[in-house]
């Protein structure tokens, strides 16, 4: 078995243009983790520029209309550019400085972790390309413009189904005929050895800042953890932690889009099969004969045919959860928590939302449930509008 | 001897041209096939069509995306390949990305390659560290996994040739396949290191399209693949595609041919 194995998932299936590069990333990463300068480098962005460590919120209003357990959430939503996906980002582009890399290329899908990255590569004084799904680019128009604010050249992508897995297709091609002076800054849990490892290693704190947090407010661990999984950064960075607390039930809401029993959906755990994609062997949604499925979501963040290679082992191993919720779901849970807790979710955290507005009716009101709330639905207010059929006039 | 090694034994340089199937239809792809073996063809590079090859330039995506939206599968490909063996035994390499492979099953889709004397595979997001995937199969059912070496190897190139088979597919250009102006890697170099360690044949793809770009790569080496240039001929002409991919190739094919 070749490295980055998560039981049987993972690996590195790459094109032999590319293999030295990810290589030389690994090792790179290998030697910058252990790097006490590096680290120290890393938490003083993450303290100073990024606004960590984010909140764990008690919501005390959505905690009593449910009637269940204690609902508290992980605000990533606060750190500087509104979401998690600036943790990976900074570690990331970090990296490649050390690296010697002066040019820094990132998909996105809802567009947040391309702003992440056009922000970090802004900081750090280098060139900067974004590529993104042309639907997206429609869904997501204020976030194409934020990345160009910052200086980012964002290029349409306009293959395929033109979302979030045309954008990695499309930056991982660029790579090919660049990988000497370009970094590669993949947003997700997923891809090639090293970077399902190496982005969780920068989201992890997610889950270490929580297990603190909550045993200052409540003296001992929560009952459940959970987050929205598209490729899977927010769910692994808080999971991750948690994992050796076996009595932690970590749940992964996945994006349902119209219903995991219609072909419009994103839910890779509930209706995909076993593949190899994007670098990693993995779940995926996909006809018989491999070709991958043009998936669905309301959300852009979520709207992925597959799922990062330790989810995948997660599942296996029974130690995660995975559960849909549907694009219905997701608005609804979005406008309650905008109403109760005056806290506009991104419409991606809005699915594990939903799924924790199920879950904790049904448990007693001493248990303590986190949801992470990955980011901040301003991005979403237009399309939201659109879903519920109201016309703005900007 | 494998049907790919003779080929490069009774061929002195390799003309490969690469099509992919389905495209525009399967019976097209069939009476191409016929065509370029005609025209001179060592060996034909057939693509399962992929939603999502990562490898390619805008025309064979363009061509990936016209064969599936035609109703192409693998299965369909095999049946046309098993008609075509009553009239052709030109050697054929498959050249297909591993999610296809791996969701057909390898073991079924070896034994379907062995049934419609498909010789080789190339599988471009296989590199050698995961090549194991592959390779039981392969050994099982007699089909060679022709590996890739690329103008960023450099140290990997010996230990991707020691345990190359059939031919070597050595990737003239970085980034994604496409026609190319000028092609600056220096090839002659990564062949001679090759040479050091395996005497299998060396052919070298990407960005090949003109009759004088394909003579220099194949004197420099074993033969030359051509590919974008050959799927954007069959894009633009259409029904009449057969006729025109005849006149190209057998410029080309006589071009690799020639001696300098």
């Amino acid at each position: 078995m070749s490295k980055g194995r998560y039981g049987i998932h993972g690996g590195q299936y790459l094109p032999e243009t590319l293999m030295n590069a990810v290589i030389e990333l690994e090792q790179a990463y290998e030697q910058y983790k252990k790097d006490p300068s590096f680290l120290s480098e890393l938490q003083a962005l993450y303290v100073e520029y990024a606004n960590r460590p984010s909140l764990l919120y008690y919501a005390e209003k959505m905690t009593e209309d449910l009637g269940g357990a204690k609902i508290y959430l992980k605000r990533e939503d606060l750190n500087h550019t509104g979401s998690h996906k600036i943790n990976n980002v900074l570690g990331q582009v970090l990296l490649a400085k050390k690296m010697g890399k002066k040019r820094v290329i990132a998909e996105t899908g809802a567009g947040q972790h391309g702003v992440a990255t056009a922000t970090v590569a802004a900081l750090m004084g280098m060139e900067c390309v974004v590529y993104m799904g042309e639907e997206d680019t429609e869904r997501q128009a204020l976030n194409v413009f934020r990345m160009e604010l910052l200086g980012a050249k964002v290029v349409p992508v306009k293959t395929g189904t033109k979302t979030l897995k045309d954008a990695v297709n499309e930056a991982m091609r660029v790579w090919t005929s660049r990988a000497d002076d370009t970094f590669y800054v993949l947003g997700s849990v997923m891809g090639p050895h090293p970077y399902p490892e190496m982005v969780r290693d920068f989201q992890s704190l997610i889950g270490r800042e929580v297990k603190s947090q909550i045993m200052v407010s409540e003296g001992r661990l929560p009952d459940v953890v959970m987050a929205c999984v598209g490729g899977g950064s927010n769910a692994m960075g808080v999971f991750y932690d948690f994992i050796p607390d076996k009595e932690v039930r970590l749940i992964g809401v996945e994006a349902a889009g119209r219903g995991v029993d219609t072909r419009e959906t994103a839910a890779t755990i509930s209706r995909g099969s076993l593949g190899i994609f994007h670098g990693m062997k993995s779940y995926f949604l996909q006809d018989k004969y491999g070709q991958i499925a043009p998936v669905y979501s309301i959300s852009a963040g979520l709207d992925y045919p597959g799922i990062g290679p330790e989810h995948a082992f997660l599942h296996d191993s029974g130690r995660a959860e995975y559960v849909p919720a549907t694009d219905e779901e997701a608005v609804a849970a979005f406008s309650y928590l905008s109403k109760t807790e005056g806290i506009i979710p991104a419409i991606e955290s809005a699915h594990a939302l939903a799924y924790a507005m199920k879950l904790a009716p049904t448990m007693g009101k001493n248990r303590i449930i986190v949801v992470n709330l990955s980011g901040r639905g301003d991005k979403d207010v237009a399309a939201i509008a659109r879903y519920m059929g109201v016309n703005l006039h900007e | 001897m494998s049907k790919i090694a003779k080929a490069f034994r009774d061929n002195k340089k390799a003309f490969i041209p690469f099509i992919t199937a389905g495209d525009p239809s399967l019976a097209k792809t069939r009476e191409l096939i016929l065509t370029l073996e005609k025209a001179g063809a060592a060996v034909v590079e057939i693509g399962i069509p992929f939603s999502d090859p990562v490898a390619e330039g805008e025309v064979i995506q363009r061509a990936n995306s016209r064969a599936l939206a035609a109703g192409c599968t693998t299965d369909k490909i095999f049946d046309m390949l098993l008609e075509l063996r009553q009239v052709s035994q030109v050697p054929i390499a498959f050249l297909t990305y591993v999610n296809p492979i791996f969701t057909y099953g390898c073991d079924r889709f070896f034994e379907k390659c062995r049934e419609t004397g498909v010789d080789g595979v190339i599988v471009p997001d296989v590199p050698f560290e995961e090549k194991g995937e592959l390779s039981p199969y392969c050994l099982k059912y007699g089909v060679d996994l022709i590996s890739l070496i690329a103008p960023t190897s450099d140290s990997r190139i010996q230990m991707i040739a020691r345990e190359a088979e059939g031919y070597i597919y050595l990737v003239s250009s970085l980034g994604v396949t496409g026609v190319r102006s000028s092609i600056t890697t220096d090839l002659a170099a990564i062949v001679r290191q090759i040479r050091e360690v395996s005497d299998k044949p060396i052919a070298v793809g990407f960005g090949i399209s003109t009759p004088e770009q394909a003579q220099a790569m194949a004197a420099i080496s074993d033969g030359a693949i051509v590919g974008s240039a050959l799927v954007k001929i069959i894009e633009e002409s259409g029904e009449a595609c057969a006729a025109a991919a005849y006149d190209y190739a057998s410029l080309l094919a006589e071009a690799v041919k020639q001696e300098k």
